[in-house]
């Protein structure tokens, strides 16, 4: 077989995967987001050095991929939950970039008024139904998120067949709520798809130091029955084409699946870490496969579907969306203490739920 | 008035009494759904369920294996997605493997979304000795989760109570923590044919007295009316609340007792460190200190692990002797 032909195979092989099928306008928007998340991230380190976000801060720098290759295989309302390293999938999902920065600056235009933080980004018009700060909490909401749907759907004669992504770190393994999870997933028929964000690494713990099978994590999926894969989550295109047909598959035929997802976090745990687990060398050896530049690359190479300069651009546009984003959660007000401290705490606050002083009704939320 | 009359006569049990609660709301509502382990097929560990899986089909009487934090966890997303999940723990002992899910998660989600997505949902199951059931299984968690705000807890003491209570229950926007009596479930009682809901917050005057106010609720306000009666025989006389839900609590209801009678006693079957007893003195203290005329008093069990030996679990509880010695130390 002489090159030519191969390449020609090759070529004709590439456009038979499914992200081959995607218009240029899809995987630049996918750039832009990645890019987003990243210049999102760079300045919530910034802001948290300043003081200007506190509690913990968990950020998404090398895994942008994941989030914006695996949200984008899904329809827009179906339901995503995640866990506390959240800001990635909440800007993926939609979420404007200011609620989400304000959110961290404790102000009352933030996603959660300011009560959640950096771990707890909901945002209800985007389906995405939190970050959740207690490892592995979220795994039995997935399941419920993905019964619901169906139930809605069966029982109720409403919607279409949805099916939910639940986000999880791999330290999130050895939480009994998964197991629970994925065994009630198995038997019920449930359309959830359970991602672990696999940066190998829980806090400290290298993924060996954690869990057993570490290698092949699908045998977990194996043990309950439901259909597992590996996918490398560095490669956006690739994410897509192994993760777009499972959610199809999950999505008409109502069935779980689990997926270990390789991906690696460039920056420490949370904004605390000094990184002493590993070295230099193994973050630097990662980052000579940056999944942003590997799209960039793809697009300015071999699709041709923008140039270096259009590249530039997204990059002058998102740090000016960043900006404004940081500008807009610096000059917020704070939440008012008699109107928010007691407010969302009841929907329905009876007299006599407190005795301390009667909830109230506090201000709408700023994304409803 | 005629009707009212025949259908006062209708008495059934407490179990009756949930499960129409439960029935006649999943008629009117296709959001409610039952889950919980061994309640469809078994028709319910205790019957609270029975029939319900041959009215309303296996998608929406759900059994779920052994996995309390798993269904928990799984009915909180439900709520939030917009169904009106009934939780069933056979025994809230049980619950407490579900900690996270129904503490953290089910009363924390309104706050933590800033008041994005609230949780409509009813945990419901035994509270309390169940008989001879020894430390593990006798949990009442009221003490322990009326700590946490953003959730509600009824207890009710008698069937019309329980189907009216559970109807507010699951219409509420509020996770609410319904707590059931093993030891109550074949008890009878009356109830109505007509439709009727029990508000939250209010409590029901059970008997009428002058020297002494006792504040109860769920299973000990039967001891209650056990202490009433032989107090009676001594020719004292006492108001007798019953709370029906202690979060959120009618203190309006036990001040304006405490105006009349001066004395209080509370009965209360969790532990006594940090119980609901001991919130209802406090508030009765900050609220109504210059109307006592005797220091306010509790009851309840034994400050030790649930024990299995049936006189020592009946010594245990907060049983009418002990309602009795109390009431008679702070009334002369």
């Amino acid at each position: 077989m002489s090159t030519a032909t191969a390449d020609k195979d090759a070529r004709t092989k590439s456009r038979k995967r499914p992200s081959a099928e995607l218009p240029d306008k899809t995987l630049v928007g996918w750039l832009r987001d990645m890019m987003l998340i990243r210049e999102f991230e760079i300045r919530t380190m910034q802001a948290y050095s300043n003081a200007k976000i506190g509690g913990f801060c968990h950020v998404y720098i090398g895994q942008e991929a994941l989030a914006v290759g695996t949200i984008g295989s899904v329809n827009p309302d179906d339901p995503v939950i995640t866990a506390y390293r959240d800001h990635g999938h909440a800007l993926a999902r939609g979420m404007d970039p200011g609620a989400c920065m304000a959110e961290m600056y404790g102000k009352i235009t933030g996603c959660a008024k300011g009560k959640g933080g950096s771990m707890h980004m909901f945002d209800k018009p985007n389906h995405l139904y939190g970050g959740h700060g207690i490892v592995g909490a979220q795994t039995p909401l997935g399941a419920g998120l993905a019964f619901a749907a169906k139930y809605e759907h069966e029982v109720m004669g409403k919607g279409g067949k949805k099916v939910a992504l639940c986000y999880l770190g791999d330290g999130a393994l050895n939480q009994g709520a998964l197991h629970e999870a994925m065994n009630l997933a198995g038997l019920m028929g449930l359309p959830v798809i359970y991602i672990v964000e696999n940066n190998g690494y829980s806090m400290g713990t290298s993924i060996g130091r954690g869990t057993t099978m570490s290698e092949d994590l699908t045998k977990k999926a194996d043990a309950y029955g439901i259909l597992g894969a590996t996918i490398d989550g560095m490669d956006i295109l690739n994410l897509y084409d192994h993760f777009k047909p499972i959610v199809d598959t999950c999505r008409e035929e109502s069935r779980p699946a689990f997926i270990d997802m390789k991906t690696y976090r460039y920056h420490g745990h949370s904004m605390s870490d000094p990184q002493k687990y590993r070295t230099k060398d193994e973050v630097e050896g990662v980052k000579q496969r940056d999944s942003i530049e590997l799209l960039a690359a793809y697009l300015m190479d071999d699709r041709k579907a923008i140039t270096e300069d259009d590249r530039k651009a997204i990059d002058k546009e998102v740090k000016a969306i960043v900006r404004d984003a940081m500008k807009f959660a610096e000059e917020s007000p704070v939440p008012d203490v008699d109107a928010e401290l007691y407010s969302d705490v009841y929907v329905n606050p009876s007299p006599g739920c407190s005795p301390i002083r009667e909830y109230v009704k506090g201000a709408k939320n700023p994304l409803l | 008035m005629t009707a009212a009359t025949t259908n006062g006569d209708r008495t059934i049990q407490f179990r009756e009494a949930l499960r129409e609660a439960m029935t006649e709301e999943m008629r009117q509502d296709e959001r409610i759904f039952l889950l919980g382990e061994e309640v469809a097929e078994y028709n319910g560990a205790y019957k609270v369920s029975q029939g319900m899986l041959d009215e309303f089909g296996p998608n929406r009487i759900i059994d779920s294996p052994i996995s309390e934090n798993g269904f928990a966890g799984l009915g909180i997303a439900a709520a939030m997605y917009g169904l009106r999940p009934i939780i069933e723990f056979m025994s809230w002992s049980f619950s407490l493997v579900a900690a996270d899910q129904i503490l953290n998660n089910a009363p924390k989600m309104l706050y933590m979304s800033g008041g994005q997505w609230g949780c409509p949902i009813v945990f419901r199951g035994n509270d309390g000795a169940g008989g001879q059931l020894g430390s593990t299984h006798s949990w009442c968690v009221e003490a322990l989760f009326a700590n946490v705000p953003g959730l509600k807890i009824a207890i009710p003491s008698d069937p019309y109570d329980a189907k009216g209570l559970l109807k507010t229950a699951i219409r509420d926007e509020d996770p609410v923590f319904f707590l059931e009596s093993e030891r109550m479930l074949s008890d009878k009682g009356h109830v109505p044919e007509e439709e009727y809901t029990v508000p939250f917050g209010k409590a029901a005057l059970r008997r009428e007295g002058s020297d002494c106010t006792l504040v109860s609720f769920g299973r000990p306000v039967h001891f209650c009316q056990e202490a009433c009666d032989i107090l009676e025989g001594d020719g004292i006389t006492c108001d007798l609340l019953d709370m029906r839900t202690v979060r959120p609590l009618d203190s309006e209801s036990i001040v304006e007792s405490l105006k009349k009678t001066n004395r209080i006693v509370v009965v209360d079957q969790s532990w006594p460190f940090a119980s609901v007893a001991s919130e209802v003195i406090s508030q009765v203290c900050e609220k109504a200190f210059d109307w006592l005329d005797a220091p306010p008093k509790r009851v309840n069990s034994d400050d030790v692990p649930a024990p299995y030996a049936k006189n020592l679990e009946a010594a245990f509880l907060p049983h009418a002797e002990k309602i009795v010695t109390t009431v008679r130390s702070i009334v002369r």
